[in-house]
């Protein structure tokens, strides 16, 4: 009864789909599950490309109709001018409909204290959750993924939240097949993963074959960086540089777009998508490892922050 | 992964299959270990996760960086030096794509091996050479034979410590394919290894020349996923209706899902149940791209040549292989929540993409893992627990044996008070009809084999 596997080509199947089109389809399957479940679902849309990926396969899900949710950007106020124009752009040409949560806003009226490092990435939590409650949003699509850090390996596809929005990993529910369980009860909401298992080079292929567009600061461009906790950080208004911190014009790419102030560039020059791909699957960093610094806080900052709400 | 320069390389990448896999084993197997080494070995460990494992590991005083702590991603677990509950890791080699669910060994953790198994299409127990199969073992087979995870690797570690022996191996082997195929696992592959030292994990082991199988990667990569779908019968369940009302596409109407089996064509008869109304597939659009046939699992939108009343929660199947209908279920269910499931328990059951109420009849067994015995009338199931159950719908459903489908076979059961997941459920027997005449016997009071 041991048998030896016949060794035969999936590829060869008339049947077989590659895993570009698997990956594609369970995520429009979730896509749709959420449309089909719930009163308010919201896609959180940062003008990354994790983000743009999902709206190209809501896009998809839904054609001809337009997409049945709105976006949802908490701009931290350090944003990369380049992505926020992509943001509108966006916007304007599917149109759909932007709510912005802003970090800025919450500093001004006092609710929330800037930190001494500048940083604002873990300041988001607040704004969101705040946002999630005035907008009474129900479902709150994230493109986290589960290959980017091991707390969010842990993730499931659809996570419940409790009434302060947060993750308590111990207490998720199984997932099971592809059933996925929607039901909360009021103050409650469910964060949704479409591409939880998608990896970074997925997703550069995916947009590779797709063809979609993306903001240029993701492809080789020359910029003016300093370098930070071993990271090339871009200068602005946040409060970089500081004394000591020298500017130097690099030519350089971003694996990541998020706040400026803890997103690092890479040395390189890919400047197509092609040399991307290259570049990736040769690279021996992983996404966050190379340009995150909220990630290197401690050995379970992203699991930490998670708890109390965030994405 | 490939590091070629040429723009076919990555269109070829972007070709590659996808493999889903669960690991299964006690606690001191050396499971960890062997995800370690598969994902350290295949080179899908990059250097910054690496170091903080190296950093951690140090940070409390081990000398070796301790490739568990690769996997264990939580507080709590990297605290206590267990996995509590299932990971998923993602790999790649130039011949395929895998995702693993890494799930918990522990007893109470069976409801995370069922959920790492529900969506594997292949499964790694694995037994310590010196243990042989074990308790645990039996119970690892007995959940992938439950869940017909389609394809079974035994993986007989720690290979190292019984000096390379060929017999030790080939007993436990021979032990443990005896039982699966009694339980109906249709393939089963062992493959003797040790994940400390890294004998036939990802490279031949030169200590076991008298090994001429494959590796536990090249096996990986290798062993057939897809199945045939044209063997199955279409299933068609309607997840959201499309109407887009635009001056572009004023009449349209369509009816968006995920194929769950088989495949179809535009031209067929269909049947749309529950209802039992009967139309004609006019149109298959393939996300963007009018296509003449799809098949499971794509993600498609149908269109069908009358106007029926078809909402969520429906299922559109060709007339000729269109399944029954029926209020009265039967199953066997891993029941995953702590508080218990009761007789006369009024809950929600979500079948596909419909929701409706349920009430639990019956319960009328539980099983045994350990000897695949069975418990009449427990009265109630608790975490962790396997059993049969009887349940009464309020609408009647379109349902398939969960042998026929694990998409159209498969439901939840879910608490109507807070939406909790109760209990992860199969239609009809467990067990594959091999296990009904292979069988041994429980215990001398049972009536037979009827799980």
């Amino acid at each position: 009864m041991t048998t030896i596997a016949a060794v035969t080509d999936d590829i060869d199947n008339p049947y077989a789909l590659s895993h570009l089109d698997a990956l594609e389809s369970e995520a429009v399957h979730i896509f749709r599950e959420v449309a089909g479940e719930f009163e308010r679902p919201v896609i959180l849309f940062s003008g990354g490309k994790d983000s743009i990926v999902m709206l190209h396969l809501a896009l998809k899900a839904f054609a001809p109709a337009a997409v049945p949710f709105s976006l949802l950007h908490v701009d931290t106020g350090h944003n990369f001018p380049e992505v926020l124009d992509y943001r509108d752009r966006a916007v304007e040409r599917h149109g759909l409909r932007l709510h912005v949560a802003s970090v800025q806003d919450f500093i001004d009226r006092g609710e929330l204290r800037e930190r001494p490092d500048g940083t604002r990435n873990p300041l988001q939590t607040v704004p969101l959750l705040d946002a999630i409650e005035k907008g009474r949003f129900d479902a709150v699509f994230g493109g986290g993924r589960r290959d980017e850090e091991k707390a969010r390996a842990k993730e499931r596809v659809f996570s419940l939240r409790d009434e302060f929005g947060g993750w308590d990993p111990r207490r998720q529910r199984p997932e099971l097949w592809q059933l996925y369980n929607g039901k909360h009860s009021p103050g409650e909401h469910v964060r949704v993963f479409p591409l939880s298992n998608w990896t970074e080079l997925d997703v550069w292929q995916y947009i590779a074959r797709e063809k979609i567009e993306l903001p240029a600061i993701y492809y080789a461009h020359e910029r003016e960086v300093f370098a930070r906790n071993g990271m090339w950080l871009a200068p602005g208004e946040w409060g970089g540089p500081k004394d000591g911190e020298s500017l130097e014009r690099r030519q350089v790419r971003y694996r990541t777009v998020g706040d400026m102030s803890c997103t690092g560039a890479v040395d390189s020059d890919a400047d197509t998508i092609e040399a991307v791909i290259t570049e990736i699957a040769a690279s021996r960093l992983t996404e966050r490892g190379a340009t995150r610094a909220d990630d290197k806080m401690s050995e379970a900052a992203m699991e930490d922050r998670k708890r109390e709400g965030y994405f | 992964m490939s590091t070629s320069n040429a723009v076919e390389d990555i269109v070829d990448a972007g070709a590659t299959s996808l493999l889903r896999f669960a690991t299964a084993g006690s606690v001191d197997d050396g499971k960890s270990t062997l995800v370690g080494r598969l994902l350290h070995d295949s080179k899908s460990v990059l250097t910054d996760q690496l170091e903080a494992v190296e950093r951690a590991s140090l940070g409390r005083g081990q000398e070796a960086p301790d490739l568990a702590l690769l996997t264990d991603g939580l507080r709590a677990e990297r605290e206590q030096g267990i996995t509590i509950d299932v990971a998923y890791r993602y790999f790649a080699t130039p011949r395929r794509r895998f995702i693993l669910a890494d799930t918990p060994g522990h007893v109470q953790y069976t409801r995370n091996m069922v959920t790492g198994a529900s969506t594997a299409e292949l499964a790694v127990v694995l037994v310590d050479a010196r243990n042989g199969v074990v308790e645990q073992t039996r119970r690892h087979a007995a959940v992938a034979a439950l869940l017909r995870v389609p394809h079974v690797v035994l993986a007989v570690n720690k290979m190292d410590l019984v000096d390379y022996a060929e017999p030790v191996f080939a007993a436990i082997a021979e032990e443990f394919t005896t039982y699966a195929a009694s339980l109906g696992v249709p393939e089963i592959t062992a493959i003797p290894i040790s994940a400390l030292a890294g004998d036939n994990v990802v490279a031949p082991s030169a200590n076991m020349d008298w090994y001429g199988g494959p590796t536990v990667l090249e096996h990986l990569e290798t062993v057939p996923v897809v199945a045939d779908p044209s063997d199955d019968p279409g299933r068609f369940p309607v997840q959201y209706v499309i109407r887009p009302q635009t001056a572009e596409h004023p009449d349209y109407r369509g009816y968006a899902g995920q194929i769950a089996s088989g495949v179809l064509r535009v031209g067929d008869p269909v049947t749309v149940l529950p209802s039992g109304r009967t139309s004609t597939i006019e149109a298959i659009d393939a996300l963007g791209q009018a296509v003449d046939v799809a098949w499971a699992p794509q993600s498609v939108t149908v269109r069908l040549t009358d106007d029926l009343d078809i909402s969520r929660g429906d299922l559109i199947a060709p007339t000729a292989t269109a399944p029954g209908v029926s209020q009265d279920i039967e199953a066997t269910i891993c029941h995953v929540a702590d508080r218990p499931l009761t007789v006369g328990q009024r809950v929600l059951l979500k079948h596909t993409t419909r929701t409706v109420k349920a009430i639990v009849k019956d319960i009328p067994s539980r099983l045994t893992l350990d000897d695949l015995s069975q418990h009449p009338a427990p009265g109630e199931l608790a975490a962790n627990d396997i059993g049969r159950i009887v349940v009464r719908t309020a609408e009647p459903l379109a349902l398939d044996a969960y042998a026929d489908s694990r998409r159209t076979g498969s439901f939840l059961l879910i608490d109507p008070a807070d939406g909790t997941t109760l209990t992860a459920g199969m239609a009809g027997t467990a067990f594959a009809e091999a296990a009904a005449e292979a069988a041994p016997a429980a215990s001398a009071d049972d009536e037979g084999w009827d799980f």
